[in-house]
């Protein structure tokens, strides 16, 4: 991590000086512990605040949507992907952008650590592959491979997958034995446990939209649950308005959403909003042979058409 | 003022001889977070928990809120006409309220029980609620509210201070409300002498335990157009992504929403939380959005909260310190920070 952080800042500060670009998208440390705080560095002074640690959850393509300058952006595999999506997706163009890819180990999940501690964790240190987490009565080490968020530890495409420059060297992907198996999980149910899933995941929803807010997918100018005219859903806790905003939101997801994560780091009631879209992750796999984000030069398999489709409903 | 001192194992009893003459609410497990929510027949308050991810506004202000109903049947003879829906304001009692959340409501009510209006919902929900708080024997981190004219030991707004005392905890009367409801859960043995010096100690230390320190002492003789156009606001603003999680977790947030829902003949008007983050809050029907910018939107939340309440009431700032906002905001936007940042902040001349 501490290599990493002397290159991304030598490189920001370097893009910055020699004017290739205007701005440096990154993170600086938060206020608190286990925070980092998405950061437009403007001057090469301000770059050397840029950091990298296990808690840069955010996706930070979502701060490129229909910016004009030209843009420095720091991007984990996941980010690479949703700036790929973003391209395709005309939100933002390819050269006015510089992205500096950063090869991940996966990022933690706090409230998990939090656990691991009887009191409030109030320091949170990184040295290579060990976290030291302490709280005013304890202090402990742990691996960050122990602890990593759900979506990370299902990763495969933790190397950017598009950059100009690249931090360190590319890391191992890992391959794993079964991906869906959350998945499968859900489809094996009959309709009455699928609903009572469904029904107790989103228990605790208030609506505050952070997923939503959080995700670099859902940039309409106005969401359909914003719109008032006609208005699609009712607005208030209502359990069947609560499960449409959901739905909906997942289907507008489906073949773009790269399980980076946000949303769900995002959510102050830690609702496991990822349970929808892995279902369609999943579908665009098996019915389209498709992931999302890898080629600028290929369209979203629910926005283009190929006549050699693996499925045989249009044939 | 008397204070009384209650046994942890007589708790639970004289808990539940209370619900027989109120609803109780308290802080309670919903999946891994603690929420305060109305207590069921043999739930026990969890008085542990620092502090819940959402306030206890919700048990004077529910997040979606009937106030009138109507019926659109032609063939009766109101017809048409909102009326008043039928909610129930029998004496209720929230169990474990943390001081800063009580001082909250206090704030909150210099807003919905003014001497021009008085709205009948909030103000009838309040009247109907005693409040019995709980000390913060050990702030979190979070906790900055001995800045914000609060404290772990505040007694603003309460009716009943709770001390944890381990084995026990000493109630201190602060109003007749709250006199009612110990002598109702039948609790009233007097403490001693030595108590009340040893709930001085706990008080001292837990004041003390709050390392935060928030300057607020210029913002009133801050120009407000200065502070409004700061160049801060745009570095503040940037990673904001305008959820409304801020708002949503703030005891002091009260903004809301209205909607009309009909179902076949029945209509009824809702009143939701609503958020000054999200764009649509501001959005005229004209099309026009004073506040359209991101920016604009996180300059209001905390222009509002600590100078335009602090310039209109003169009764401190909108945010007790409480710190939830610091804790769920998704990208670590500080209150503590901006605040400090406002009140150090001089224009350029
Ligand atoms: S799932 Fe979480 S982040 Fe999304 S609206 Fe519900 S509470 Fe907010
Ligand atoms: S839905 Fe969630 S996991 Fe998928 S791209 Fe959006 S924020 Fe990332
Ligand atoms: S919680 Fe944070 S990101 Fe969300 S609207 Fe508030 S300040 Fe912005
Ligand atoms: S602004 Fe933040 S710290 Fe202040 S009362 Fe609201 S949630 Fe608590």
């Amino acid at each position: 991590m501490e290599s990493y952080i002397e290159q991304i800042r030598t490189l920001a500060v370097d893009l910055l000086k020699s004017g290739k670009v205007d701005v440096v998208i990154g993170y600086r440390r938060g206020s608190v512990p286990m925070a980092t705080v998405p950061f437009m560095a403007r001057t090469p002074e301000q770059a050397k605040q840029l950091t990298w640690d296990s808690h840069c959850t955010l996706n930070l393509a979502n701060y490129l949507t229909n910016r004009q300058e030209k843009i420095g952006i720091i991007a984990k595999g996941c980010d690479s992907r949703n700036i790929v999506n973003h391209i395709v997706e005309n939100k933002i163009n390819r050269d006015q952008l510089h992205i500096i890819g950063v090869p991940c180990k996966g990022m933690v999940n706090p409230k998990e650590l939090q656990t691991l501690l009887d009191d409030e964790i109030i320091s949170c240190a990184e040295t290579g592959s060990t976290l030291t987490i302490a709280s005013s009565q304890a202090e402990i080490k742990i691996e960050r491979e122990d602890h990593l968020r759900n979506n990370c530890s299902l990763c495969t495409h933790r190397n950017p997958v598009i950059y100009d420059d690249l931090v360190g060297e590319a890391v191992e992907e890992p391959v794993l034995d079964d991906p869906f198996k959350d998945v499968n999980a859900i489809e094996a149910m009959d309709a009455d446990e699928k609903w009572n899933y469904f029904d107790d995941l989103l228990d605790g929803c208030i609506r505050c939209y952070a997923c939503r807010n959080a995700c670099p997918l859902c940039y309409c100018p106005t969401c359909f649950v914003d719109e008032s005219d006609p208005q699609w859903v009712g607005k208030g806790q209502n359990d069947t308005d609560i499960k449409t905003f959901h739905f909906l939101r997942a289907f507008h997801c489906a073949g773009r959403c790269t399980d980076c994560g946000a949303c769900e780091a995002a959510c102050p009631m830690d609702i496991h909003v990822r349970a929808f879209t892995r279902k369609l992750i999943k579908d665009s796999k098996e019915l389209f042979g498709w992931e999302a984000g890898m080629d600028i030069s290929k369209r979203p398999p629910l926005d283009t058409f190929a006549p050699d489709d693996p499925n045989d409903f249009i044939k | 003022m008397k204070v009384i001192k209650i046994d942890k194992n007589k708790w639970t009893k004289g808990l539940d001889t209370a619900r027989e003459s109120y609803q109780l609410f308290g802080p309670v497990k919903i999946k891994e977070n603690h929420c305060f929510a109305p207590l069921k027949r043999d739930q026990q308050p969890d008085m542990t928990v620092v502090d819940t991810v959402l306030s206890p506004k919700s048990t004077v202000f529910p997040q979606t809120e009937k106030l009138m109903t109507a019926t659109l049947d032609t063939s009766k003879p109101n017809h048409h006409l909102m009326e008043r829906a039928d909610t129930d304001y029998s004496p209720r009692a929230v169990i474990g309220i943390r001081p800063f959340d009580a001082r909250a409501i206090d704030l909150v009510k210099l807003n919905f029980d003014t001497k021009d209006h008085r709205d009948p919902y909030w103000c009838d929900a309040h009247d109907a609620t005693t409040f019995v708080g709980l000390a913060v024997n050990t702030p979190s981190q979070f906790d900055f509210s001995t800045s914000m004219d609060s404290g772990p030991f505040d007694e603003k707004g309460l009716d009943v201070l709770l001390v944890d005392m381990d084995t026990g905890y000493l109630a201190k009367i602060l109003t007749p409300k709250g006199e009612a409801f110990m002598a109702c859960a039948g609790f009233n043995r007097e403490a001693t002498a030595g108590d009340l010096q040893k709930m001085e100690e706990l008080k001292k230390a837990a004041e003390q335990a709050i390392t935060t320190q928030v300057e607020t002492d210029n913002l009133r003789e801050k120009s407000l157009l200065d502070l409004h156009q700061a160049p801060f606001w745009d570095d503040v603003a940037f990673s904001c992504i305008n959820c409304g999680t801020c708002t949503f977790v703030c005891p002091t947030c009260w903004c809301f929403d209205i909607q009309d829902e009909t179902k076949g003949n029945n209509t009824t008007r809702f009143r939701n939380w609503d958020s000054c983050m999200s764009p649509l809050f501001t959005l005229h029907g004209s099309g026009h959005n004073p506040r359209g910018e991101k920016t604009q939107r996180v300059r209001q939340r905390f222009m509002h909260k600590l100078k335009y309440f602090l310039d209109k009431y003169d009764q401190g700032t909108m945010c007790v310190g409480c710190g939830r906002c610091v804790k769920s905001c998704p990208v670590n936007i500080d209150i503590r920070e901006v605040c400090n940042v406002m009140n150090a902040y001089e224009p350029q001349k």
